[in-house]
């Protein structure tokens, strides 16, 4: 199992380093093997994953290693899908590194047993872990393609026709993915605290406890909900929506560590 | 004396002569039928084929005799022109064998384009090529030359990337557009004033089926006029800050000397849009929208200085393309002199015994190792009786190139005795 998730990682990284040729060199055949070894790396990893579901009976959600791992497929399934829709082909060259970056740090991370919980708290737990992990996932991709968009958007107007305005697609694609991707991330995130609430209440017995993970939690959500919600009111797009979707993902990432740091 | 033969190219281009000249000496589809029948009547020529477009006028020859043949050309344009030789002399280049050939790949590649990398001069060059064929007056050498200038032209243009990227101020405005906008389909445009380039524009953005589109002028029959054009509506030009929450991509260019449209004409506006993205090309000088405008959040304002230093890049780049596609026809060179250097009676007799020899060597180690019992002296027999009979057989084609090496179907005998032989490696014309 292990050499299967070195050959991933291997898999990731030369994708990665591909893509990035691809951006420099604007030649198809390298976008092309690049996205065929992704397409392996994620076959892998899938079977990666189900096979620690089959060896243990957990989704691998539990520890910082698994969840770090799942991440990374996550955010490649997500990618994978989005291209279908939106052929974002300099993506990769972002996403590719984030999932590298993901699974090599789950790769050399200690990986705990699995403390058994009842059946209920488990189902609790994992469905949490679960959405959360997908939902930061599609995240992870709002931010990348809002840099990409804040990158181009810098080259328009201020009228520099250099290396990224050729390279990169258009704003309005730009900003539709982005937009894609939020609207993936933003029912996830709510089911996953949501479910996350309820997975307290069976441990502590509490649905509440004013804990600063919690109330960061749930800033990461307002700061989604806000955003979202003036996209659909007020039409909210380009630059300001793109820097919100970043600093929303910062945010994420914090709220994320702080849980994990116990 | 006949010497060795040689590609000629004798021509006049937009870098060495001005259009003055140039329009003087330009070539019509009906005169091409004539100058090649009088040029190929001329004794020093041998091969001959005549391009003439806007920016150039091109006569591609081969002859024994380069300098009469030059005389000839000379002379003939002259004459046929009724223009005193002085006036287009000194504009006139003559390249010789490798640097003809890589003149004719350059022109076919568009590396000599007055807008390098633009996609009509082969199309020009394939026309003039077809009517040469049609008059018979291209043969071997130049056949061989012009197809092998496509494919170099192709390689050149699919490799470089020379043709990609707007040159043209209009053109510059829709790939902009494309950057904003992804697609231009069902993109509203509001059409300011009126002048060349910016109808050009708007021509542009209607192929990418832009629509609908408004237009706004000062004397509104003129903008009726102008609407009809691009099937458009007319409005009026104090209805255009109502227009602006419709349209997405304006172009502007009127006489005024003030701007037409300030910052606090935005009040408000981006909201009511929606922020959908606008943008503004302002073709007009003195300039119609206040750059500061630009800052708006969504709008982005393009003066034609902007459009100008877009395309400067995109030359910039063509050009590096450019350096990269003169490989591309070095290399073509080196190979068509190596063909050319073929085509000679010396080369083709050596590389005809070459083959011979090559074939009995083979075919004597295959039998020897198969009788393993002959003596030394049926081997030396053996070997004599293949030698002899292979100089016997070549004896009269040698004879036949040698005797024909002065006359005026050498290069047709040489061709033919390569393919029959299969000299050069593969069977067939390319």
């Amino acid at each position: 199992m292990d050499l299967v998730f070195g050959f991933t990682i291997a898999c990731y990284i030369i994708s990665s380093l591909g893509y990035q040729g691809y951006i420099l060199f604007q030649k198809r055949p390298v976008y092309r093997i690049s996205s065929i070894f992704l397409w392996v790396g994620f076959v892998c990893h899938t079977g990666v994953l189900i096979g620690k579901y089959v060896q243990t009976g957990y989704i691998p959600v539990h520890s910082l290693h698994d969840t770090l791992s799942t991440f990374g497929w996550a955010v490649i399934g997500v990618f994978l899908i989005l291209q279908i829709r939106f052929h974002l082909m300099v993506l990769g060259a972002l996403v590719a590194p984030l999932a590298s970056l993901a699974v090599i740090i789950s790769s050399i991370l200690p990986r705990p047993p699995i403390e058994l919980a009842p059946f209920v708290q488990d189902l609790w737990r994992t469905l949490h872990m679960a959405t959360l992990v997908l939902g930061n996932a599609a995240f992870a991709i709002a931010c990348l393609v809002s840099i990409l968009y804040l990158i181009q958007e810098k080259a328009i107007k201020g009228k520099n026709q250099g290396f990224f305005f050729r390279r990169l697609p258009s704003l309005k694609l730009l900003d539709s993915t982005g937009y894609a991707s939020l609207i993936v991330g933003f029912p996830l995130l709510t089911f996953g605290i949501i479910s996350g609430v309820i997975y307290a209440q069976t441990v502590r017995g509490r649905f509440w406890s004013w804990d600063p993970k919690e109330i960061f939690a749930v800033i990461t959500w307002l700061v989604y909900a806000a955003l979202l919600h003036e996209r659909l009111a007020v039409g909210w797009q380009g630059r300001r929506a793109a820097l919100m979707t970043i600093i929303g993902f910062l945010v994420l990432l914090f709220t994320f560590f702080l849980f994990f740091r116990g | 004396m006949a010497g060795k033969k040689q590609i000629i190219a004798i021509g006049l281009n937009h870098k060495t002569a001005p259009v003055e000249v140039r329009e003087r000496l330009a070539f019509s589809r009906e005169d091409t039928a004539k100058v090649l029948q009088a040029m190929g009547e001329n004794p020093y020529v041998d091969e001959i084929a005549l391009f003439s477009t806007c920016n150039r006028v091109e006569f591609l020859l081969t002859s024994d005799d380069p300098v009469q043949a030059e005389e000839a050309v000379k002379d003939f344009m002259a004459e046929y022109k009724a223009t005193p030789r002085h006036i287009f002399e000194e504009a006139l280049y003559i390249r010789k064998g490798d640097e003809a050939t890589k003149h004719i790949f350059c022109v076919a590649s568009s590396l000599d384009s007055m807008v390098v990398g633009e996609p009509q001069i082969l199309g020009q060059i394939k026309d003039s090529y077809a009517e040469a064929c049609e008059h018979g007056s291209c043969g071997v050498i130049l056949n061989r030359l012009m197809h092998r200038s496509f494919s170099v032209a192709k390689r050149v243009r699919t490799e470089t990337g020379i043709g990609d990227h707007a040159v043209s101020i209009s053109y510059a405005a829709v790939e902009l557009g494309r950057k904003i906008f992804g697609e231009l389909e069902g993109k509203a445009v509001l059409l300011l004033g009126a002048g060349e380039m910016a109808e050009l524009a708007v021509e542009h953005l209607v192929n990418q089926k832009a629509r609908p589109i408004y237009v706004a002028n000062r004397t509104f029959e003129r903008g009726v006029e102008l609407a009809d054009r691009f099937r458009g509506t007319a409005i009026r030009f104090e209805e255009v800050r109502d227009y602006l929450e419709e349209v997405d991509i304006v172009i502007s260019s009127t006489g005024a000397t003030d701007y037409v449209l300030v910052r606090k004409d935005f009040k408000g506006l981006m909201r009511s849009r929606k922020n959908r993205p606008l943008f503004f090309i302002d073709i007009a000088v003195p300039r119609d929208i206040d750059p500061e405008i630009n800052k708006i959040s969504n709008v982005y304002v393009y003066d034609i200085d902007d459009l100008k230093n877009a395309i400067q890049e995109n030359i910039e780049e063509r050009n590096r393309a450019a350096t990269k596609g003169e490989r591309i026809v070095d290399a073509a060179v080196i190979q068509f002199r190596n063909w050319f250097k073929g085509l000679d009676v010396v080369p083709t007799i050596v590389s005809l015994r070459e083959k011979a020899e090559q074939i009995r060597q083979k075919e004597l180690k295959k039998t020897f190792s198969s009788l393993p019992t002959l003596s030394e002296e049926d081997r030396s027999a053996i070997d004599k009786l293949t030698s002899s009979l292979v100089n016997k057989m070549l004896h009269d084609p040698t004879l036949f190139l040698k005797t024909n090496a002065n006359c005026n179907d050498k290069a047709l005998y040489i061709e033919m005795a390569r393919r029959l032989f299969n000299l050069d490696g593969s069977n067939g014309p390319e």
